[in-house]
């Protein structure tokens, strides 16, 4: 999410941190690193200048020359201000206490991700909250925009408006409500039409349409690639209709995400939930606190447990803990284990997510970084019989020559996959050994074979 | 043309750069251009999206030629200009589909977003009434209702538009086009992609089997390969040019949305980077919003300078 500027605020401090004693020049210096390193992650300028300022103020001066690490302290007080700039500790939820239907209004720039986020945006309140969520498209500007949120409501299995062709926003907007109301709709979220700030024509338009319709919220979808200009449409779009949240869309692609401080601090709206992905689920709420420890280089390692445990399917689990329970461990869970890390998203978000590991990511070109290796591993198993997914042992020569052949791969891979299993599965089998109070009391450590577990 | 074009991208870039030209107005007004002064502009460069490095490359050229003399405003936004414009001539140039090639491919790329398929639609306008015959392909088949969105552009501008069922293979239906195209004596194929982000490599090596595939056809295909840019993007914009560029060897760059506030200056340090040439820019939704981009207007426009 924010690697490129973890890697240039590291080189920053561990510079800080070879030194004993900081004084007024090398704070300076450090913060010029820190506004250069934030203006290339495109936050907007007069953010910068207040972030330095605020960081400044509190950095020289007794704080840290009286501290006992001075570059540990300095550290601490950039990312105090930067969780401070992004919104505080803890995710803000949507505010949905309202007499039902709550409606929730999408506004942005066009392409900015409305659409799509308004599809996964019902699904997560269809999922998570259990409120019966009504999708009315608003947008009567872009060809086929209309018929992509109901689409889009399709796939995700919920409602949409049906489409009226020749309606303008507002009437579909009441239109949309009233259906609210007569069918029991918990929320209503209309998606707008893509607009810019300073179209004056298109902003009274979407004026009018908060007007008939009395939104909890207002969500200003914004793009984490863009550049300084998030504080104009940050402010237009807040000055005409008063913004209650923002959505940071496209936050699994490589740019800085610097709007995601610009925005915040243009608007005073908490960033409320971020997109990770092309999939319906792929929104997440927004936790200024591991965005800040990532901007550090810090590791955002509650995201990973997170996203881990929603995505391994609780029945699987159950499965396999069953298995291991009697110290059964074949072929078929270790597919399902390559399954669950497919699920888990990129290699390099997971990679991401971890302490340190940026440092690794610089040198991995991210582009060809790819799960292609368990996607072969999982023909590899897909291509052996059943009874040589339960006893890998039968497999010798001829059948391995079988199996490369009948999932593309070579021989080498079988024996690399099969190698890989041996590992895990005498993992578990020391992990049944110490049973869980040995685990307590020795640690991950007891099941490490002194080589590297296949995951 | 020429005339009219340059009234027409002013109209466009106008409001872009109201706010750049009222703080050029307020900080250089007659006035010693120090080196307050400069960090000043340097800053308001930054805010354009330059990128601290080119903005600071800018202004050093600048110091060089420029410092402690008395300027008034006019001639800080005219040397300013003629400085990035300076930068940006090289690249700015058109595209104009090859008679030798029958259809010349072209091959439009980008994240997601950025208005791929509104630009395929302005430029099949564009070279229809040029009096070619283009002829368009609905490659974006993941995202809902993409397909649909280029059918009516398609009727919009009076191009055919090859179109599959959904989530079907990209690759195949881009065969498809190109062949029907050759048969149909098509002069140009625009194949619209699905939006991806240059850091999921999956997705990428996608786009890189549109072009083998093609290649099984016509060995010199795509003729083309566009990256389409949004305005409002910030530094982001070069790591997507570096990679769409190693990934599927982009041709050259087409720059939307220079109708908002956005001023695009991610473009100056793209030029400097790359030297990819920019065809042209978007400047609105209609279908005939899309001008040939021409480095002296853009960085005129960029500074805030009016031009008789």
């Amino acid at each position: 999410m924010f690697e490129g500027l973890s890697d240039k605020l590291s080189a920053v401090f561990d510079r800080l941190r070879q030194r004993g004693t900081l004084n007024e020049a090398d704070v300076g210096e450090a913060l010029r690193e820190v506004r250069l390193a934030l203006l290339e992650a495109d936050v907007a300028l007069p953010v910068v200048k207040s972030f330095i300022a605020a960081v400044r103020d509190r950095a020289i001066g007794a704080e840290v020359i009286r501290a006992v690490a001075p570059g540990q302290q300095v550290i601490k007080i950039v990312n105090d201000v930067l969780i401070e700039h992004l919104g505080g500790e803890g995710a803000v939820k949507l505010a949905l206490n309202a007499p039902p239907p709550v409606a929730i209004l999408m506004v942005g720039l066009q392409g900015s991700g409305k659409t799509t986020t308004s599809g996964k945006l019902a699904l997560r309140l269809v999922k998570r909250e259990k409120k019966r969520v009504l999708l009315a498209s608003l947008d009567t500007q872009r060809p086929a925009a209309q018929l992509q949120l109901a689409q889009l409501g399709q796939s995700a299995q919920v409602p949409s408006l049906p489409i009226v062709a020749g309606e303008t926003p507002t009437v579909i907007a009441r239109r949309a409500l009233e259906a609210g109301r007569r069918e029991g709709f918990d929320i209503v979220i209309l998606d707008t039409a893509g607009r810019l700030a300073i179209d004056e024509e298109l902003m009274a338009e979407v004026q009018a349409i908060r007007a008939a319709t009395n939104p909890a919220e207002t969500l200003l979808v914004v793009d984490a690639m863009t550049g300084q200009d998030a504080v104009n449409t940050a402010r237009a779009f807040n000055e005409a209709l008063g913004i209650t949240g923002i959505i940071l869309t496209r936050m699994d692609g490589d740019a800085r995400g610097g709007a995601a401080l610009s925005m915040r601090a243009v608007t005073g709206a908490p960033i409320k939930l971020v997109g990770v992905g092309e999939k319906l689920d792929a929104l997440e709420e927004f936790h200024p606190e591991r965005v800040a420890g990532r901007i550090l280089g810090l590791g955002d390692v509650v995201g990973l447990v997170e996203r881990a445990s929603e995505t391994i399917e609780q029945e699987e689990a159950e499965k396999l803990a069953a298995k291991i329970a009697k110290g059964r461990f074949d072929l078929d869970d270790y597919a399902a284990q390559l399954r669950q890390i497919n699920r888990m998203g990129s290699i390099s978000g997971i990679l991401g997510m971890l302490p340190g590991a940026n440092k690794l990511m610089g040198k991995i070109d991210e582009s060809k970084l790819d799960k292609t290796v368990f996607k072969r591993q999982g023909a590899i198993i897909a291509s052996m019989t059943r009874i040589e997914r339960r006893t890998p042992e039968i497999l010798k020569a001829s059948r391995k020559k079988r199996i490369a052949a009948g999932s593309g791969t070579t021989v080498q891979e079988v024996n690399r996959l099969l190698k890989q299993f041996d590992e895990m599965s005498g993992m578990i089998k020391r992990m049944n050994k110490l049973g869980q109070k040995g685990l307590m009391r020795h640690g991950i450590g007891a099941l490490m074979p002194g080589r590297r577990p296949p995951f | 043309m020429a005339l009219g074009f340059i009234s027409r991208l002013k109209e466009g870039l106008a409001r872009s750069t109201q706010k750049l030209t009222s703080g050029l107005a307020g900080v250089l007004t007659r006035r010693k251009l120090d080196d307050e002064a400069l960090a000043e502009l340097e800053d308001l460069l930054i805010t354009a999206d330059l990128g601290p490095a080119a903005a600071r490359r800018v202004i050093a050229a600048f110091r060089r030629t420029r410092f402690g003399r008395e300027v008034s405003e006019a001639e800080v936004k005219e040397s300013l200009a003629q400085e990035i414009a300076a930068i940006l001539a090289p690249v700015a140039r058109p595209l104009t589909p090859d008679p030798a090639h029958k259809p010349h491919v072209v091959l439009v790329v980008g994240v997601n977003g950025t208005g791929k398929t509104t630009t395929i639609g302005k430029l099949a306008l564009a070279w229809r009434e040029a009096g070619l015959s283009p002829m368009l392909v609905a490659g974006d088949t993941f995202r809902a209702a993409a397909v649909e969105q280029l059918q009516i552009w398609g009727e919009r501008v009076g191009a055919p538009v090859i179109t599959g069922p959904a989530n079907t293979d990209a690759a195949g239906l881009a065969f498809d086009g190109l062949a029907r195209a050759r048969a149909e004596g098509a002069d140009v194929l625009l194949i619209d992609t699905a939006g991806r982000l240059h850091n999921k490599s999956a997705l990428m090596e996608e786009l890189r089997k549109i072009i083998r595939v093609l290649r099984k056809q016509d060995a010199t295909a795509p003729h083309s390969v566009l990256l389409v840019l949004d305005a409002t993007t910030g530094q982001n914009a070069i790591e997507q040019v570096r990679v769409f560029k190693e990934m599927v060897d982009v041709t050259g760059l087409i720059v939307t949305k220079l109708d908002g506030s956005a001023r695009g200056g991610v473009v100056v340090a793209l030029a400097e980077t790359f030297a990819l040439p920019v065809h042209a820019v978007g400047v609105g939704e209609q279908a005939g919003d899309l001008r040939p981009f021409a480095a002296s207007a853009f960085a005129a426009g960029l500074v805030g300078l009016e031009r008789a």
